[in-house]
């Protein structure tokens, strides 16, 4: 659209949203991907732009915390603000229930504080610079273009019920069903309306699948016909301009079971809690009094090219900012005391594969 | 073939400059596996081996069955890596086999023979292959894991259609190269399926990420051993290499440890 293009500043690259942004919370990407944005700015930004349409997120949850709920929630709430219809899955009686607790936008008078104002005050030595990868999408500049990609959604705010009572939204519970076959079919009719072959809806969709693979399923002992149902909806998705996300607890899986889902993400993230008062943790990390619990990204989508993507860094502390926002912070390691032992603990900024390879030389 | 580029891979693979005219294509008759985990995904050798696969002779053909991505992942990736497998579908070169959405019926069902119809479409494809474009014919599967799974985790199934394969294709001096997941089954309770694989294949490819974590500029490591390179006396050699790669969207780049470019 016209307007937009001119409040977009001169200096950003041409991947903006100014092509797509017909349709409200779409994002040209790379490689002819769209982005849909996950409403969590911070995951956006390490994500590269958001989730590419077409594929299939995990999120393995953390069986003693909930927090993947929190991105359920966002990812749910940021559909919906965009009319995108969402198909919601759920192991409890009534989905519906869950919907209640969506965020809402935040009011425009708590804007999180974003890098622009942290960068006057740190003054990274210019030689570093160049290690630093410029973000490849313009979403700081624009704080008006920003919020119609993402929102700052306020986990205290329920989402408007005129949202939720639309007819976009679509519930179904699995908790009764012998097996996954009647939400397969439900996952097929709502990926057919968005079918990138035979001229389907140009616009988003979601899946939001919870804890599918949970002990009070039914089904949940078939591990071949829960991995077939991932695998199935997997292909439909990637015909189709939906985001399909899947939580699951991997501890309750066998550990071939929970590798081969690793595998068939597109995007893998993971979720883990952080236990509270550990004097070892609190030494070692900046913050640690106000994270909630730790993100780790481990996959993230490259669809249409081999090039792997790598980055900074893949685990993010998760902390809400004036206890609403949902943040993704990159762990800062304390000074480390020098007459004290070891310095670099398991939550390290890095990710480190503790698999020792034998190499011949 | 052409003379320069022979990288690091091609040369583990066997392709030799100078023996170039007398056996045109190294994997003939030989079953390559490519074995990677979540943390470093090994397509990109299976992207290497089919741009290969056409450069080799004018008169190749490629048939792929894709498990794992629709067609036009590859069209795309092949594309950027300078080979356009439009084209070479238009000319009978090659043929995409979506297997994406196939699931072979539950056992005990009438219909238990999901993976050997399969097979028979390769049968039926190769007897239709044009004499020009038979004389070498590459079979790659994306990726064995899938296919364990389209078999409803019929890993004995899976196993015969593997050798089903190998034997078509070693006996008529084509290549059989496929991927597999080598993590899942590592923690698991059938390691056997990997390792009778592993022993099945000539040529193993074993791409893990580096021992030190992610990096940017070197985005993991390869172990190419090599079976039964040159039978003389009747010894049969290994050939191991270890080296380095990053991918890019052009092409890969292959270095020794510690020699990056």
């Amino acid at each position: 659209m016209a307007t937009t293009r001119t409040r977009v500043s001169s200096f950003a690259p041409n991947l903006s949203s100014v092509k797509s942004s017909q349709h409200l919370g779409l994002k040209n990407g790379p490689n002819g991907a769209t982005f849909i944005s996950s409403g969590i700015s911070d995951l956006d930004k390490i994500l590269g732009g958001g989730f590419t349409l077409g594929s299939l997120v995990m999120i393995m949850e953390d069986a003693e915390a909930p927090h993947h709920m929190l991105l359920l929630r966002n990812f749910m709430s940021q559909g919906l603000l965009h009319r995108q219809p969402l198909l919601y899955s759920s192991p409890s009686k009534d989905p519906r229930g869950f919907l209640g607790t969506l965020p809402s936008p935040g009011s425009s008078k708590d804007d999180i504080s974003r890098e622009p104002s942290h960068e006057k005050d740190l003054r990274i030595a210019w030689q570093y610079k160049k290690y630093f990868s410029v973000p490849q999408l313009n979403i700081n500049t624009n704080n008006g273009g920003q919020h119609d990609y993402c929102n700052d959604l306020d986990l205290r705010k329920p989402l408007e019920r005129h949202f939720i009572t639309s007819n976009n939204v679509d519930c179904v519970s699995i908790q009764n069903s012998q097996n996954l076959d009647v939400l397969k079919d439900r996952c097929a009719e709502f990926l057919a309306q968005f079918s990138r072959n035979e001229g389907g809806s140009s616009s988003a969709g979601r899946i939001a699948i919870q804890s599918f693979c949970s002990p009070q399923c039914k089904y949940s002992d078939m591990e071949w016909h829960m991995l077939s149902f991932i695998r199935s909806l997997k292909g439909m998705a990637r015909s189709s301009n939906v985001v399909v996300v899947v939580t699951f607890p991997p501890s309750l899986l066998s550990p071939s079971c929970s590798k081969r889902l690793q595998h068939m993400a597109d995007t893998l993230l993971s979720v883990r809690a952080i236990p509270d008062e550990d004097k070892e943790l609190a030494k070692l990390l900046t913050g640690y009094q106000d994270m909630v619990g730790l993100l780790n990204v481990h996959k993230v989508a490259r669809l249409n090219t081999q090039v792997p993507v790598i980055l900074e860094a893949t685990t993010f502390s998760i902390k809400l900012q004036k206890r609403k926002y949902l943040v993704f912070e990159c762990l800062n390691q304390a000074p480390v005391d020098g007459s004290g032992g070891s310095s670099y603990g398991n939550y390290d900024g890095c990710s480190r594969s503790t698999k020792a390879v034998s190499l011949d030389f | 073939m052409e003379q320069q580029g022979l990288d690091l891979m091609d040369q583990a693979l066997g392709f030799h400059s100078n023996k170039a005219q007398q056996q045109p294509w190294p994997l003939c008759g030989r079953f390559v596996l490519v074995e990677d985990c979540v943390d470093t995904s090994g397509a990109f050798v299976l992207h290497h081996i089919l741009k290969r696969s056409f450069t080799s002779h004018p008169s190749s053909a490629v048939i792929f069955l894709a498990f794992a991505n629709p067609i036009n992942h590859y069209d795309r990736v092949l594309r950027k890596l300078g080979c356009n497998l439009a084209s070479q579908r238009d000319t009978g070169r090659f043929f995409f086999l979506d297997m994406l959405m196939l699931q072979c019926p539950v056992e005990g069902e009438p219909n238990h023979d999901g993976l050997a119809a399969v097979f028979e479409k390769i049968e039926r494809v190769i007897n239709e292959l044009s004499p020009e474009n038979k004389k070498f014919v590459t079979v790659i599967v994306d990726d064995i894991s899938c296919l364990e799974l389209a078999a409803n985790g019929s890993s004995n199934d899976v196993l015969d259609f593997l050798h089903y394969c190998y034997t078509l294709t070693s006996e008529n001096g084509y290549a059989l190269v496929a991927l597999n997941h080598q993590d899942i089954y590592s923690d698991g309770e059938r390691p056997a399926f990997k390792l009778e694989i592993e022993y099945l294949a000539d040529i193993l490819v074993k791409v893990d990420p580096l021992a030190t974590g992610l990096a940017k500029d070197v985005h993991g490591q390869v172990m190419v051993l090599n079976k039964e390179t040159q039978k003389q006396h009747g010894i049969s050699s290994i050939k191991v290499n270890n080296f380095h790669f990053k991918i890019k969207e052009n092409n890969t780049e292959y270095f020794y440890a510690g020699t990056r470019t």
